[in-house]
């Protein structure tokens, strides 16, 4: 026989009637993660390791995997990723703390002013952004090769040469301020005490030792921030290639995520861009922790 | 030393006349660096909205027109052609309704965008709640998964997702655009670091003074935590208006796509090199982002401020 002790039912009773409400508020929330988050999640390592089409699915073990090692198409894709992502990176984290150091000098209402500007340009979406760069970029009529004409430079073909299309997107990319960096950087500094550059003053310590000794090592945990995003972000850039080259041309601008996109929704090889897709989370995820293991900061103040 | 030590107040009223005198060539010199950048970023924004008021055959021609010389409307029109015309069957109207696609993109992206956001409202503080302020068995684990989610590349469960809504029977609706997004956990994040700023001293004079657990979160915690609110409702409004991948992926229908994806719809198709067509559907996309962001600047400051002190 099992009968349930009264002990137990009194104990779950209780226990029910503390946590109920808690449970109730974060079920939604947690369905929906499970549903749309952990399950397909979870479904992605499997279908890596399946052939999935339209109308098949196969278990072949590592041989997406094989086929990426061995595809010089993927090789490309990747070395173009991380091309893209190293200069989106740097570029990003230095002008954006360039652009904050100089602007904390001035009143309130101007930096407010140049930090709006700076921002403005990333409400809008990406397909937007890359869709004008496109006119820029266009060959006859667009307003950059008019400016090198100006300057007496023949014009340049911006996105068909193969050898210059990926790091026309690399500069749609970089010549853009970015805002979301200035806003943080500009919070960092604002919250660093003024009595440090006081004190550094009175010891003789000029605008550079300043800098060097005081602003950047306490904003390490901000610089790490911002590399740890910019870096996710980088890797992921997909709406530029997709909208100003679809990848082109002879796949000079492919990179993971348009490649995931082509294979599984132009070729329907489900298996093989799951694949991809694992990899992309795999470099991100080792980034990730490097930067936090490198650049994780013993400061504090 | 021990000369004649300066008292810390008068040092800095000192160090500020100094840096007042100094302020003129340095300062105008840097002000002038930041002009420039601040032109160029903001340049091809600028240029999206030159060009759409520019007629077709004045975009064609060199130099350019870096302010347009006789601004026209046309290329919106032009735009609205290009997307092709549909025709509804309303509920409750019995004459069908005759639209332009173009239109139609830009009701689904409000109604994607804004749908999204309420029902993030609505679940996220409530999680966030629960998580802030609750102690309950499994509330670290679950806060430690969703801090994990965060990291995860939303290109990594697209196709499971595909597969997911497609054998709900979703693929290529609303609901199937709409369902997976909600999903999002930056949100809980967002509110829950807010709300642990709150007394709880407030919750226990409620629950003292007899409020239930839902009046407690629905008349304390959720006034209270109006700002931070504020910044998730803009934040999801801009991630949902701006999202291409999923609406890419999972719209297959004209009449269901998004502003975004008609864009890059529009441009696959025959008017694909008229650029002052393109930057009018470019300008229709950035106009109520812009709009936004004019009328509730300081909440996206204090957004990132938020997300950036978890470190």
């Amino acid at each position: 026989m099992n009968a349930v002790s009264p002990a137990l039912v009194q104990r779950a009773t209780l226990f029910w009637n503390r946590h109920k409400w808690s449970y109730f508020f974060v079920l939604p929330s947690t369905l929906l993660f499970i549903l749309f988050i952990v399950y397909p999640l979870f479904q992605a390592f499997l279908l890596s390791f399946q052939d999935v089409g339209l109308r098949r699915a196969e278990w072949v073990g590592l041989k997406n995997f094989e086929f990426l090692f061995n595809s010089t198409l993927f090789h490309k894709s990747l070395l173009n990723t991380f091309v893209y992502a190293f200069f989106v990176v740097v570029s990003w984290t230095t002008s954006s703390l360039v652009v904050a150091v100089l602007l904390q000098p001035f009143s309130n209402w101007v930096r407010a002013v140049f930090r709006g500007a700076f921002y403005l340009p990333y409400v809008s979406s990406v397909v937007v952004i890359s869709l004008v760069w496109l006119w820029i970029f266009q060959p006859d009529f667009g307003f950059l090769n008019y400016i090198l004409g100006l300057l007496g430079i023949p014009r340049v073909l911006w996105l068909q040469d193969p050898n210059i299309a990926l790091w026309s997107i690399v500069l749609s990319t970089i010549v853009i301020i970015p805002g979301t960096g200035v806003v943080i950087y500009s919070a960092a500094l604002g919250a660093i005490p003024t009595e440090y550059y006081d004190a550094a003053e009175v010891e003789g310590a000029n605008a550079f030792h300043r800098l060097r000794f005081i602003t950047f090592p306490l904003l390490k945990p901000t610089t790490l921030y911002l590399v740890v995003i910019y870096t996710i972000a980088g890797f992921q850039i997909f709406e530029r290639v997709y909208v100003m080259t679809g990848g082109g041309p002879v796949n000079s601008t492919m990179t993971l995520v348009q490649l995931i996109y082509r294979t599984a929704f132009s070729d329907f090889n489900y298996g093989r861009a799951s694949a991809i897709a694992l990899v992309l989370f795999a470099i991100i995820a080792l980034f990730s922790f490097l930067q936090f293991r490198v650049l994780s900061s013993d400061y504090e103040y | 030393m021990a000369a004649k030590s300066v008292p810390y107040a008068e040092l800095t009223t000192l160090r500020k006349r100094y840096n007042r005198r100094r302020l003129d060539i340095s300062k105008l010199l840097v002000l002038i660096l930041l002009t420039t950048m601040a032109v160029v970023s903001l340049f091809p924004l600028y240029w999206i909205f030159a060009t759409a008021l520019t007629p077709a055959a004045s975009t064609v021609k060199i130099p350019p027109e870096l302010i347009p010389a006789n601004p026209t409307l046309d290329n919106f029109f032009e735009i609205a052609k290009a997307g092709g015309t549909t025709t509804l069957h309303l509920p409750f109207v019995d004459e069908p309704l005759h639209i332009q696609r173009v239109w139609l993109w830009l009701f689904n992206t409000a109604l994607y965008a804004v749908i999204s956001m309420v029902i993030h409202l609505v679940f996220d503080s409530m999680a966030a709640y629960a998580l802030a302020k609750r102690r309950f068995p499994g509330a670290r684990p679950l806060f430690w998964l969703i801090l994990a989610a965060i990291m995860i590349p939303p290109q990594v469960t697209l196709i499971p997702l595909f597969f997911l809504v497609r054998d709900m029977g979703l693929n290529n609706t609303f609901q199937g655009l709409l369902l997976p997004g909600l999903a999002d956990v930056i949100g809980i994040f967002l509110l829950k670091q807010f709300m642990q700023t709150i007394p709880s001293e407030l919750e226990e004079a409620a629950r003292i003074d007899g409020a239930s657990e839902w009046q407690i979160y629905r008349l304390v915690i959720m006034p209270l935590s109006i700002p931070a609110l504020a910044v998730t409702a803009i934040f999801a409004f801009q991630r949902y208006w701006n999202n291409f991948l999923w609406p890419l992926v999972i719209t297959h229908n004209p009449d269901l796509f998004t502003l975004q994806v008609g864009l890059s719809y529009i441009q696959n198709g025959e008017f694909g090199t008229n650029y002052g067509l393109l930057m009018s559907g470019a300008a229709l996309a950035a106009l109520p982002m812009i709009a936004v962001f004019f009328a509730f600047q300081r909440y996206f400051v204090q957004g990132l401020r938020i997300g950036a002190v978890k470190g």
